[in-house]
């Protein structure tokens, strides 16, 4: 089952059997069949079970809540409880081909110090994460002097895992800064529209993506070496 | 031996449920060198065992357990130590697998240990029994299913020196053990833990009736010492909240303290009762030799220095669960053993269950924990296509 063509520009996620979160659909388009990868904060299991059911990969998991991990363990899936700030620290260097992040960036305390522990224990990473740089997300905070409060961005700021909320063009610069290497990347918007995020037009996915998900690579990481979806 | 032998020992001989004399008879190589035999193992089983024999459930028992892991214990009357985990529909369920539960190598319940009688001299082997581990008991129980004609084991569980078997089972044999679940266990036990059994070991030896690791030739039994050891462990079992929760500073059955040294506090009396109830099913030569295989427990040593040797390459799925308030068998040490499956690439899964109440959390009515546990143990069967 392909969850998604390799089209470039825009195009519509189609429903998945697995009935995928979109996002999650997204995440498991970039990710190789038959690689060893770990899901940081699974949750329930559901895209860790799509991976190594329907891609054969050699999935684990890590999951903070007591009530994720049972849900896991109980489809059959390997996962440890922990916490992406303490517990990366467990694995040693290069366990895995991937370490998958899904909107759990923003919810760690050190988000610098957890993509660089992914990178450690993998030469590429995928990572998704709400955009606070969304117009609906600007417009909502301008026009009324509040937290950002939208379809995408519903949780009142008492209330949100968020800690460390950031758009597209924060992200960018966090992964200069540690000199990472991207490679795809895509916007997502209304639910299931995606667009290609395409270099010197970042501004133009900052405004229009409700999340964004991008791949990661090793600054050493030659090109030749980057792993792509089939 | 003119006397009448002492109870436990009596009891032994008299105690229902199956027994089999392992590796055909012939005399087992203990990890020490030693030699013994031959050794029986006594045992429980619930469920059917199905036509591919691929259900089996195995089910190793604490320090102070025995194979009476459901149903009325012979000796006390009381329910199962595990009633709340095995049975129909629970979290090991009996309509579906075979589950068995032997009296580990040392115990007093009818599996060969130091009151059962040695072979060349016609009684009890007492002091003469030799230094067991718990690799022995881990060889025994696999013997114990060679004769029983069972290979794989879908999954071997146990809590605290049950799931120092239980990961040793994994590391032995590893192409026996289709799952394993470590609940409230280490990979070694700690220098804290080996001190508290010092004392309760000296509690015993302090007791005139000890006469030496040869009471039953007196007809005694050093049941103060015994008791005492059960009283310094059992604190060792709670927590400060749990105990506070059960008696606080409450009196008991008086009104005023007594300015003297009754059981003026509930938890003194509740302690007593709990050293005075143990020595009447625990024979306490049988308590030297399971702590004494509980201290040498050591796999990062018995694996070349890296606990990860004993993982490496199995393809066990394990799950490991911890309670927060455990002190005895705490988080730390199964994160020790998750980080070291890690590093082999095992196939781990790891719950730390919220609990109040101690390392005893794995034998009371934990919810988390028989969720977590039925799931796993659910999943692995329906991988296997054992059991409905």
């Amino acid at each position: 089952m392909s969850l998604l063509s390799g089209a470039r520009g825009r195009f519509v996620l189609g429903p998945n059997a697995y009935g995928l979160r979109p996002d999650l659909a997204l995440v498991a388009s970039m990710v190789e069949p038959g690689t060893r990868l770990l899901d940081v904060g699974c949750g329930d299991g559901a895209l860790l079970e799509y991976l190594v059911k329907e891609k054969g990969c050699d999935g684990r998991g890590m999951e903070i809540s007591q009530a994720g991990v049972n849900a896991c363990i109980a489809r059959g899936l390997s996962v440890v409880q922990g916490d992406a700030d303490r517990h990366l620290a467990d694995y040693p260097d290069d366990s895995f081909d991937y370490v998958l992040l899904s909107q759990t960036l923003q919810a760690v305390r050190s988000p610098r110090e957890v993509l660089l522990q992914m990178l450690r224990l993998a030469d590429t990473t995928v990572v998704s994460f709400l955009n606070y740089g969304h117009w609906a997300a600007r417009w909502s905070m301008v026009s009324r002097g509040r937290m950002p409060h939208t379809r995408a961005l519903s949780t009142p700021w008492f209330e949100t895992p968020n800690i460390h909320p950031c758009t597209v063009k924060d992200f960018l610069d966090l992964t200069r800064i540690l000199g990472l290497g991207t490679g795809r990347a895509y916007g997502l918007a209304k639910e299931r529209e995606v667009t290609t995020i395409v270099k010197g037009f970042e501004g133009q996915s900052n405004l229009f993506a409700e999340q964004a998900v991008f791949e990661l690579f090793r600054p050493e990481l030659p090109k030749g070496r980057r792993r792509r979806a089939s | 031996m003119s006397k009448a032998m002492p109870a436990v020992h009596e009891l032994q001989e008299s105690l229902a449920g199956p027994r089999a004399v392992i590796n055909g008879g012939a005399p087992v190589r203990l990890e020490s060198g030693a030699m013994l035999g031959p050794v029986t193992v006594a045992y429980q089983t619930w469920g059917e065992l199905n036509a591919d024999r691929s259900n089996v459930v195995l089910v190793c028992h604490a320090l102070t357990g025995d194979q009476y892991a459901v149903g009325a214990h012979p000796i006390t009357g009381k329910p199962g130590w595990w009633e709340s985990m095995i049975g129909p529909g629970k979290s090991i369920d009996t309509d579906r697998f075979f589950v068995i539960c032997p009296n580990c190598l040392g115990g007093c319940m009818g599996t060969t240990g130091p009151a059962a009688t040695n072979p060349e001299t016609g009684e009890p082997y007492g002091i003469a029994f030799p230094v067991i581990t718990i690799r022995d008991m881990v060889q025994t129980q696999a013997m114990l299913l060679d004769t029983l004609g069972i290979d794989k084991v879908m999954c071997v569980i146990g809590g605290s020196m049950g799931a120092m078997q239980v990961l040793d089972w994994a590391a032995c044999f590893p192409q026996r053990v289709v799952s394993a679940v470590a609940i409230a266990g280490a990979a070694r036990h700690s220098a804290q833990n080996i001190a508290f059994h010092e004392v309760g070991r000296q509690a015993i030896m302090a007791d005139p009736d000890w006469c030496g690791g040869y009471y039953f030739r007196e007809g005694k039994r050093p049941e103060s010492g015994l008791s005492v050891a059960r009283m310094a462990a059992h604190i060792t079992y709670l927590s400060e909240p749990a105990l506070w929760r059960k008696f606080g500073r409450a009196l008991q059955d008086r009104y005023t303290k007594s300015y003297g040294f009754e059981a003026d506090f509930q938890v003194e009396s509740y302690l007593r009762y709990q050293g005075a109830s143990f020595v009447q099913r625990f024979d306490a030569n049988a308590y030297l030799y399971i702590t004494r295989a509980m201290d040498y427990f050591d796999m990062e040593a018995d694996f070349e220095g890296d606990l990860a040797n004993a993982f490496r390459g199995a393809r066990t799925r394990f799950l490991l669960v911890s309670f927060t308030s455990d002190w005895l068998f705490p988080t730390s040490e199964s994160k020790e053993v998750v980080r070291a499956m890690n590093r082999a690439a095992a196939n781990v899964s790891f719950v730390e269950v919220e609990s109040d109440k101690g390392h005893d959390a794995f034998l009371l009515d934990e919810p988390d924990m028989f969720a977590t546990v039925g799931g796993f143990v659910d999943s692995v069967a329906r991988e296997q296509g054992a059991g409905r």
